[in-house]
């Protein structure tokens, strides 16, 4: 990566990334997003985490101007959304793989680079400037087509930085890719953020948003139920208290019964508790063994995103 | 196991409404053209087009211009169609009339000369009737022997007393002078049949029903165009099978845009600088110069194999490829924005594209249609480029002659591409 991938320069006075406030869209009866308000420091990256359905890529969408909000207002660096400088300023990696599948990896870099603008020695540049990104170098003349999903993925992300946007949309680019192509981007977007390069990230993934974002959003039918670091997000939900997880044995209603009874919940069989300290499961594990039931399984965790979601909705992330 | 498979693939072809429409709606609607145009009713022949110069102006040339008027299988002209509140334009003349076989406005002419009437009929080993001169257009093998035949058909029906005249001098100078009592019985004879011809004429009747004609008029045919032709059919095909191909490929080309919005591809050139008008026009010029190198590649072709005479028709050429590219690349564009899949813009495609064939003149040519279908004809973009083309490599009509088909092609060219851009709008913003 070199320093000419562009990345915001913070001045005190300079517009802000990215400004979404109390955006509303709806398609037919069902409302996508439904108020979110969110702004964007420059150089800060900012998770979306989400289930599918949840309104993420809607949200995204809106950004890059390709969804016009029934009420609220998107800013892109002062621009509204979709206009020439909000574009020019937008570096949009789609969820699908939006490429010309006939098109060579160079030609459609080309293909992308000449939408945007650009011709001759510096187009040349950021070509040469986005496979090096990529590590498609050598990969340069091979069909799209023929490429493996992890290059595509790399190649998807590399066509939306071809004109150098000091905003990167990154939606899901994870998707679908093996272990270790998914590594390799995570490299690609750290390199990103190393440059200072704006960034929002939608996954599904919590580890993703974890490993990546400055900042994360929890979204859930078209809302921002919370946003923040991953610690306070946390600490929010957890203040200290740890998880514990156990699979008990015994009568259906005797064991919801025992577990309600303790300030726990049941999800998919397992029954959650969350203590204080590590001691206090002696005193659970007492209050089963006299209650009848059988501890078939027990662990204890910290809670991470995916109990921060759990908590404040009562689903799995991957619902 | 056989039931469960025949069941399984039965469920899938419900669900597959392409196949189900290629399946039922494009044989249909193939067989119902096909029938309409070689079907029996009676109604849906085809009538042919005729211009009647009558320079002669006598008894018997007007005789024979009515019968050919009254004749149900022919449109026959004596001047141009008059022009709303202008005075009725003088009749054809020999030199108009083979003007309009040039121009494709009719397919026959006949030039009744000075004279016939002297000499109507031709009989007999050293016979010596004044011919009628038959022009005609040589792509249409058809026209000119109808014409021929009813010709002789109204001889023998509409002229009886000038038959009955001509016999009595034919026998008189092949047996011998009649005696004055054979003069006066074939007089009296003729007297009544002129009145029946008389009674006859006041009542728009073509007269007693003619026998078996067969050359008694002389007519002498003469192929204003395509004279020096080698194959009159090869001019006609290239542009028929070239327009019906242009518009498979422009339908095809124009696809890309549902594949670019399926894989998002779209959706990130929209956010790109380009804008839907110009993605649009974009693909446009990019669909017309597809088609203009298809067309150019096939009449090389035709040059190359079968000489058609290519380089004498440049501008002609050039000026037809244009339009023609035009107007397939919007209709093209029109499929692709209206269809929401690849497999939708297949089944509609091919059903509106063979049907358009058909009925323009591509599969066969529609002089041969009934009246009411070559009418029909005239929505399809192939009539309107086959018939430019005509004018081109056929008729070596120059290119001011082509307006009416470069008006027509632009026209629809520009409605088309304008609906494609109106629902287009669908991919532009959610």
């Amino acid at each position: 990566m070199s320093a000419s991938m562009n990345p915001a320069a913070a001045s005190p006075h300079a517009p802000l990334p990215l400004e979404v406030e109390a955006m509303v869209k709806r398609f037919g009866a069902v409302t996508a997003v439904d108020g979110i308000s969110l702004a964007l420091q420059s150089g800060e990256c900012v998770g979306l985490l989400g289930p599918n359905g949840a309104g993420k890529s809607t949200l995204i969408r809106a950004i890059a101007g390709r969804v016009i909000p029934d009420a609220g207002r998107v800013s892109v660096f002062g621009a509204e959304a979709g206009s020439q400088a909000a574009r020019a300023a937008l570096g949009w990696v789609p969820q699908d793989l939006a490429l010309y599948p006939r098109l060579s990896v160079k030609e459609n870099l080309c293909s992308f680079g000449r939408y945007h603008g650009l011709n001759g020695k510096k187009l040349e540049l950021a070509v040469a400037r986005c496979l090096a990104w990529a590590a498609l170098e050598d990969r340069a003349g091979e069909l799209t087509r023929n490429l493996s999903g992890g290059m595509k993925r790399r190649l998807n992300m590399a066509a939306g930085l071809i004109h150098e946007p000091r905003l990167m949309l990154l939606d899901e680019p994870t998707v679908g890719v093996d272990p270790q192509s998914r590594n390799r981007i995570f490299d690609m977007i750290e390199a990103l953020r190393a440059e200072g390069m704006t960034i929002i990230y939608t996954t599904h993934y919590m580890e993703e948003a974890e490993r990546l974002c400055d900042r994360i959003a929890i979204v859930d039918h078209g809302r921002i139920i919370a946003l923040g670091t991953k610690e306070a997000l946390v600490h929010n939900s957890f203040a200290s208290r740890s998880q514990v997880v156990a699979r008990l044995e015994g009568r259906e209603g005797k064991v919801a019964a025992w577990v309600a009874e303790r300030g726990g919940k049941i999800t998919d069989s397992t029954s959650e508790f969350t203590v204080e300290h590590p001691s206090e499961i002696a005193a659970l594990l007492e209050g089963a063994a006299s209650s009848g039931l059988e501890l078939v399984d027990l662990s204890l965790r910290r809670p991470n995103l995916e109990s921060v979601f759990l908590h404040l909705t009562g689903r799995e992330l991957r619902d | 196991m056989i039931i469960p498979i025949v069941r399984t693939a039965l469920l899938a072809l419900r669900r597959d409404r392409v196949s189900l429409v290629l399946s039922f709606v494009v044989p249909i609607a193939f067989f119902s053209i096909f029938a309409a145009v070689f079907g029996s009713q009676r109604d849906t022949v085809p009538k042919i087009k005729v211009i009647v110069v009558d320079q002669d102006q006598s008894r018997a040339s007007r005789q024979l211009v009515k019968a050919l008027q009254i004749d149900g299988s022919l449109i026959v002209s004596t001047r141009p169609a008059p022009t709303k509140n202008r005075p009725a334009p003088p009749e054809f003349t020999a030199e108009t009339a083979e003007a309009a076989v040039k121009a494709g406005d009719v397919s026959v002419a006949l030039i009744v000369p000075r004279g016939f009437g002297d000499h109507p009929i031709s009989f007999g080993p050293d016979a010596t009737g004044t011919a009628i001169e038959l022009l005609n257009d040589a792509s249409d093998t058809i026209a000119p022997q109808m014409v021929s035949g009813l010709l002789q058909k109204a001889a023998m029906t509409a002229m009886p007393v000038t038959m009955a005249e001509q016999g009595m001098k034919y026998s008189e100078k092949y047996l011998g002078t009649f005696t004055p009592e054979q003069r006066r019985n074939m007089n009296a004879n003729l007297d009544q049949l002129r009145q029946i011809e008389q009674r006859q004429n006041a009542d728009g009747g073509t007269g007693a029903a003619g026998g078996p004609g067969g050359g008694i008029i002389v007519v002498k045919t003469r192929a204003v165009v395509g004279e020096n032709k080698n194959n009159p059919s090869l001019s006609f095909e290239a542009a028929a099978i070239g327009v019906m191909f242009l518009l498979f490929t422009a339908s095809g080309s124009a696809g890309a845009l549902l594949d670019e919005a399926e894989s998002g591809a779209l959706d990130r050139v929209l956010s790109s600088r380009v804008n839907m008008n110009g993605l649009l026009a974009g693909k446009l010029v990019f669909n017309i110069l597809l088609a203009f190198t298809q067309l150019t590649v096939m009449f090389l072709w035709a040059w190359a194999v079968f000489k058609i005479d290519f380089f004498s028709h440049i501008p002609g050429f050039v000026v037809m490829g244009l339009v023609t590219s035009f107007a397939v690349a919007a209709f093209g564009m029109l499929l692709a924005s209206i269809c929401r899949t690849r497999a939708q813009l297949g089944a509609l495609s091919t059903l509106l594209i063979l049907v358009m064939s058909a009925i323009g003149g591509s599969m066969f040519p529609r002089f041969l249609m009934p009246e009411a279908m070559q009418k029909a004809g005239l929505w399809t973009i192939n009539a309107w480029a086959i018939d430019g083309f005509e004018k081109v490599f056929w008729r070596d009509l120059p290119v001011t002659a082509l307006w009416q088909q470069v008006s027509v092609l632009l026209a629809i060219g520009i409605v088309l591409f304008a609906v494609a851009r109106r629902v287009a709008r669908r991919w532009e913003y959610a």
